[in-house]
């Protein structure tokens, strides 16, 4: 909202000379967030000059402009920037004549651009000033040509100052009205809360047209409310007040002050009579509707539309009306669309002489509902949606009537009508200890009591506390809280002391998030650097990586997408690090080794999620059957790991030849995740789409209950590295977190440290090359038995010595006994039984 | 050789001379070693002499014995302390010899690093958790009821247009992302036992393009207390700890007011920055408020017994002031160059 100064001084004493911080101090302090300062940056030497002369002159570039005389101050006196009274200036416009007082910028000026005013050659003369137009003013937007001021009525003396003529010293603040507060989008309600916060005497605007309303008596113009289908049992229309004014002259210009005024409140200037509904729209914060009432068929109904039904809006579109859509109707039919816009049919143009002033209070749903299906946000939609107090709808038909007659020169007329079925707010009972309890100051009843006063409530005393009555203007009130909180904000948050809470003791962060936290910390501890990437992907990014068949992967759609490429959310968390990946690579950045941690979105094939009935409302606890209905249709979203590593692991050096990234490291990042987590992953060779079918694992955890699959790690296929422009190998890894965390070991089983001499042995079998090491090494240690301390693959070798298709695997073997020195006999006897079954299992040989 | 009966004093020394020479020119263990079989070897002199003791005369044994024993004492000290001298040397050539340019080693193991808005948070939770909160969690991908419904965001009230939400297809399963971490208040209220001390960071989502103060996906730390006789003066009392635990001693805060569905009363909490950049300043901070009546009742709590207060703010605000950030971007874009500014630590 913003708020020209000058008007908001009408309703609350301001302090002489205040400015715009001074202003947004006070009103911040009330919750009125300070937005901006809004001017019309025109400074200097900007006075009424009355042309003397006007010749014109053809010019080569078929241009012809006018070369003036023009008187700007007084004869014999200076101008305002010190100079002559007479300047001879060019103008390109041609819509004025000799005589004529327009507005002259001197040198020294400045219009808003900023465009510095200063003598000049131009078209062979010496050009001493500017004559401006609205546009160049910042008025408006009329450009056509410059501001005669006859056209708006005014006829100063020369010389005079016009930026003080046409207001164009005054500025607004402009707040940030909470949505709560609908009031405060009137200058009434601003004028209001300063007054709260200053303590300044606030004058309601309404008591302008208290003679008016006292007097008035209008009637003979129907009105009928016809509403079948009220929304949430709320009757559309509340209050509707129609006031008559005849024989206007539509074409009058609108005041300067009135134009200045709307200018910097962010209204454009339209028509003398549009303007008013306007201004008062802002005075007093009620929307305002102006018919003309020649083209009005019969009296008014408000009812809701029929299915099918059209209306052409003021801004020439054609709305398919819903039949939740409050309508404005005629004899004609549908003239308007309640509270949101008008229709064409029945508006107020230049040879408009009768109007029918139409000042209504609509539910705030329906017009909320109505203006978000059309996509029509309109000033009065917003403030019909926030509340607009149902008891100023009389007043701001009167204040539209006073204007018309004021300026258009109408007569007020007493064809009208007043519908009034608004409902007076409720009282809600305040415990007198209720604000103290809740906002931890010692306020005393009279500041409890006052402040309400203040605000417009009325309050009585009760047995054990108030019983206060909300003003009309505030339909935020509603609980007891919401009083407490005036009462805090006017008495000052300031007030409010310190006091530190004592919770009662916790057990710290669950083993869940302590691990969480491991895995990270030993991911970055180990090389890799942690990124965040955005979970919108297309089909194809899940498809690829989401599942690791060719099956389409189930996956979550955004009906909202910001990019319509992307309206996915993640299944897998590796084409969010491609991305980065493809970002750090763009930027010369070639040694990679990324990790992310985040929710990935796993709906399960073939289910429907979400809620499909109405949502229970919110202000009561719903059934736990409702409650586990609302959880069970949210899709699971496990918590995945995901590692991507590219370019060089290490990188060259002296002495250090470069150790290249791929999924060795990949790998190790899943098995430095494991341990930071107190669980050991194993390494099966596995497949997946997405990656290289030769170097593909998966990895298992294994629990009591059996193997479970945690992910899988890999290279990605080298077509489509080259398709997303990586670098050949890519390796990476994906790991469920969740999994993880649930099956990795609670607590460790301490076998105790025995002390006893260790025998090492090594050995070399010789098997298929088909046959996976990790399970050649699981038949070792289960075939050397209880003596076999640790067993460590340390060679794989292929060539001389060795059949074709086969392999040397060569291990470390440790033994050690508990409770006695091993002889070397006994570790021979124990690796023999790991040959012997190894033979069995594989057809393993001793190499010799 | 002379005559083995009749060892003469002058041939022992000679013997000696001649071997303590050899040993003082061995220049490495070799030479030694060569000098060491020369002159105690079995074929050498001083042998032959001992060996020759056993045909001296038996008068004559004792003085022979003792010239030859003195003889080869000699000779071995000298051999003894020629060996030290030689390994002394030996070890000080292999040690220069291996010397090596440390400056220039390979680094065989780079550091990586955390992304600083996720070590913040765990900053902030321990700061929490040193009160004796909890740290709470929800679903980003969350129903609307927990979003809105429960939280007093009536469906047709502009707060809830406001939100800039993320809507799930079909927008008529009720799902949404998560527009704040609000909803956790209510998971958290529902799923524990009063009285409730919950502090809970996570990742939200609004639909705002991404710019220099915009992304549509962000991250925010919520609070909530509920318990019997809180006021919103302990709500201060909370967040000037915080303050004070994040941007040191001298760091408070200021309350204005303002509107959130979820609280009543609500307020904008600023922070007086001692450490800012350019000077100590208030800079807006979050939102925070008194727990409104209608989010404890969708709990099933009774807010005639007991109230609550919350409080939230943006981590990538809090981050971009505390570090002097200017630019959203570099906190998702993932550029490594970013997050290894901060190293393991924020």
């Amino acid at each position: 909202m913003r708020i020209p100064i000058s008007w908001l001084g009408e309703y609350v004493e301001l302090p002489e000379d205040v400015s715009a911080d001074q202003i947004h101090a006070a009103l911040v302090r009330v919750g009125l967030e300070e937005e901006d300062v809004h001017r019309f940056e025109v400074t200097g030497p900007v006075v009424v000059g009355q042309v003397l002369e006007a010749t014109p002159e053809p010019q080569s570039n078929g241009k012809t402009i006018n070369w003036c005389q023009v008187r700007v101050a007084p004869e014999g006196q200076l101008a305002a920037d010190g100079g002559a009274d007479v300047r001879g200036i060019v103008c390109g416009a041609h819509n004025f004549v000799a005589g004529d007082k327009v507005v002259v910028t001197l040198p020294g000026a400045v219009l808003p651009g900023p465009f510095p005013i200063a003598a000049r050659k131009t078209y062979g003369h010496v050009s001493d000033g500017m004559i401006a137009s609205t546009k160049e003013l910042g008025l408006g937007d009329d450009h056509a040509g410059i501001l005669v001021l006859s056209s708006i009525g005014l006829d100063p003396e020369v010389g005079t100052n016009a930026v003080r003529l046409l207001h164009l010293d005054d500025e607004a603040v402009e707040v940030n009205v909470t949505p709560d507060r609908g009031y405060a989008f009137s200058i009434r309600g601003i004028a209001r809360e300063y007054a709260h916060s200053t303590g300044a005497a606030f004058t309601d605007p309404v008591e302008r047209v208290a003679a008016d309303l006292s007097a008035a008596r209008p009637s003979g113009f129907s009105v009928t409310v016809e509403d079948e289908a009220p929304i949430r049992g709320r009757v559309g229309c509340g209050v509707f007040v129609t006031r008559t004014v005849r024989g206007i002259d539509a074409t009058r210009p609108t005041p300067p002050w009135m134009v200045a005024r709307l200018k910097l409140a962010g209204i454009r200037s339209i028509s003398l009579a549009v303007d008013i509904t306007n201004y008062v729209m802002l005075e007093l914060g009620q929307p305002i509707h102006g018919y003309d009432l020649d083209r009005l068929t019969g009296g008014i109904t408000v009812r809701r539309a029929r299915a099918g039904e059209t209306l052409v809006t003021l801004d020439d579109q054609t709305q398919t009306l819903d039949p939740e859509d409050l309508l404005i109707t005629d004899g004609s039919g549908a003239i308007g669309l309640a509270g949101v816009m008008g229709g064409a049919t029945t508006e107020i143009s230049g040879g408009t002489t009768n109007v029918l002033i139409e000042s209504a209070n609509f539910d705030p749903v329906s017009i909320a509902r109505t203006a978000r299906r059309h996509k029509l946000p309109s000033e009065a939609s917003k403030r019909f949606e926030r509340g607009v107090d149902p008891a100023v709808a009389a007043a701001a038909a009167a204040r539209v009537v006073q204007l018309l007659v004021e300026h258009a020169g109408g007569t007020p007329d007493e064809l009208g009508s007043v519908l009034d079925d608004s409902e007076a707010p409720a009282a809600i009972a305040l415990p007198a200890d209720y604000v103290t309890r809740l906002i931890g100051v010692d306020f005393t009843p009279d500041e409890v009591s006052g402040t309400l006063e203040a605000i417009g409530a009325s309050v009585e005393s009760t047995d054990d506390g108030y019983s206060v009555t909300p003003p009309t203007w505030r339909p935020d009130l509603v609980d007891a809280a919401s009083l407490a909180e005036e009462v805090a904000r006017i008495v000052g948050y300031d007030r409010i002391p310190s006091v530190l809470p004592v919770a009662p003791p916790g057990r710290g962060i669950t083993r869940e998030q302590r691990l969480r936290r491991k895995a990270a910390d030993a991911l970055a501890a180990a090389g890799a650097v942690e990124v965040l990437s955005y979970p919108f992907l297309s089909r194809t990014a899940n498809d690829t990586f989401g599942s690791a068949t060719d099956d389409a992967v189930a996956s979550v759609r955004l009906a909202n997408p910001l990019d319509v490429e992307a309206p996915f959310l993640r299944t897998s968390m590796l084409p969010g690090l491609i991305e980065v990946a493809r970002r750090n690579l763009s930027r010369g950045l070639t040694d990679l080794s990324l990790f992310e941690v985040g929710l990935v979105f796993r709906p399960e094939p073939g289910v429907t999620y979400g809620h499909a009935t109405d949502l229970p409302l919110g202000g009561a606890l719903p059934s736990d059957e409702t409650l586990a209905q609302l959880n069970a249709g949210i899709p699971p979203q496990p918590r995945h790991v995901g590692v991507l590593v590219t370019g060089n692991t290490v990188a060259k050096q002296p002495g250090q030849p470069a150790l290249p990234a791929g999924v060795a490291d990949a790998l190790t990042a899943v098995h430095q995740l494991a341990a930071s987590v107190g669980a050991e992953v194993r390494v099966t060779q596995g497949r997946h789409k997405a990656l290289h079918p030769g170097r593909t694992a998966e990895l298992v955890l294994d629990t009591p209950a059996g193997a479970v699959p945690v992910g899988f790690a890999g290279e990605l296929l080298p077509a489509l590295a080259r398709e997303l422009d990586l670098p050949r190998v890519v390796g990476v890894a994906e790991v469920d977190l969740d999994a993880l965390l649930e099956h990795a070991r609670r607590e460790v089983v301490v076998s105790p440290i025995v002390s006893m001499p260790a025998a090492t042995q090594d050995l070399s079998l010789v098997v298929p090359v088909e046959v996976p090491a990790a399970e050649l090494l699981a038949t070792v240690v289960e075939g050397a038995g209880e003596l076999l301390e640790q067993a460590r693959l340390v060679d794989d070798y292929r060539g001389t010595g060795v059949g074709e298709g086969e392999k040397s695997l060569t291990f470390a073997l440790r033994f050690r006994a508990t409770d006695r020195t091993l002889t070397a006999a006994e570790a021979t006897q124990a690796k023999n039984g790991a040959v012997a079954l190894a033979a069995t299992r594989f057809g393993a040989t001793l190499r010799d | 050789m002379s005559d083995p009966t009749n060892i003469s004093g002058s041939d022992v020394d000679q013997a000696v001379d001649a071997a303590l020479t050899d040993i003082a020119a061995a220049a490495d263990s070799a030479a030694l070693r060569a000098a060491r079989n020369a002159h105690v070897g079995e074929a050498s002199a001083l042998a032959t002499f001992n060996a020759g003791l056993r045909n001296v005369p038996k008068d004559q044994k004792a003085a022979a014995g003792k010239l030859v024993g003195q003889a080869r004492a000699r000779v071995n000290q000298a051999l003894a302390a020629r060996e030290a001298e030689i390994a002394e040397a030996e070890a000080a050539a292999q040690l220069a010899a291996e010397a090596i340019d440390v400056t220039a080693l390979p680094t065989r193991w780079t550091p990586g690093a955390r992304h600083p808005l996720l070590t913040l948070e765990e900053r902030i939770v321990d700061i929490f958790v040193g009160m004796g909160w909890e740290q709470g969690e929800g679903p980003e991908l969350e129903s609307e009821w927990f979003n809105f419904d429960a939280l007093n965001f009536d469906a047709d009230h502009p707060a809830r247009a406001m939100q800039d939400t993320f809507f799930i297809d079909p927008p008529e399963s009720h799902l949404v992302l998560r527009t704040h971490t609000s909803p956790v208040q209510i998971r958290s209220l529902l799923a524990s036992e009063l009285p409730v001390y919950r502090i809970s960071p996570g990742r939200v989502y609004r639909t705002d393009e991404l710019d220099a103060t915009h992304t549509p996906v962000f991250r925010q730390v919520e609070g909530i207390a509920v318990d019997r006789g809180l006021t919103m003066a302990h709500l201060r009392g909370t967040l000037e700890h915080f303050a004070r635990a994040m941007f040191g001693e001298e760091a408070r805060i200021r309350l204005r007011p303002n509107y959130f569905p979820f609280t009543e009363p609500s307020a904008e909490m600023d922070v007086w920055h001692p450490g800012a950049k350019g000077g100590p300043r208030w800079i807006e901070w979050g939102g925070c408020g008194m727990v409104n009546p209608n989010v404890l009742k969708s709990a099933g709590i009774d807010p005639d017994e007991y109230t609550g207060f919350a409080f939230g703010m943006g981590v990538e605000r809090t981050l971009m002031f505390r570090n002097d950030l200017s630019d959203m971007r570099d906190m998702v874009e993932g550029d490594i160059r970013f997050s290894q500014q901060f190293g393991m630590v924020v």
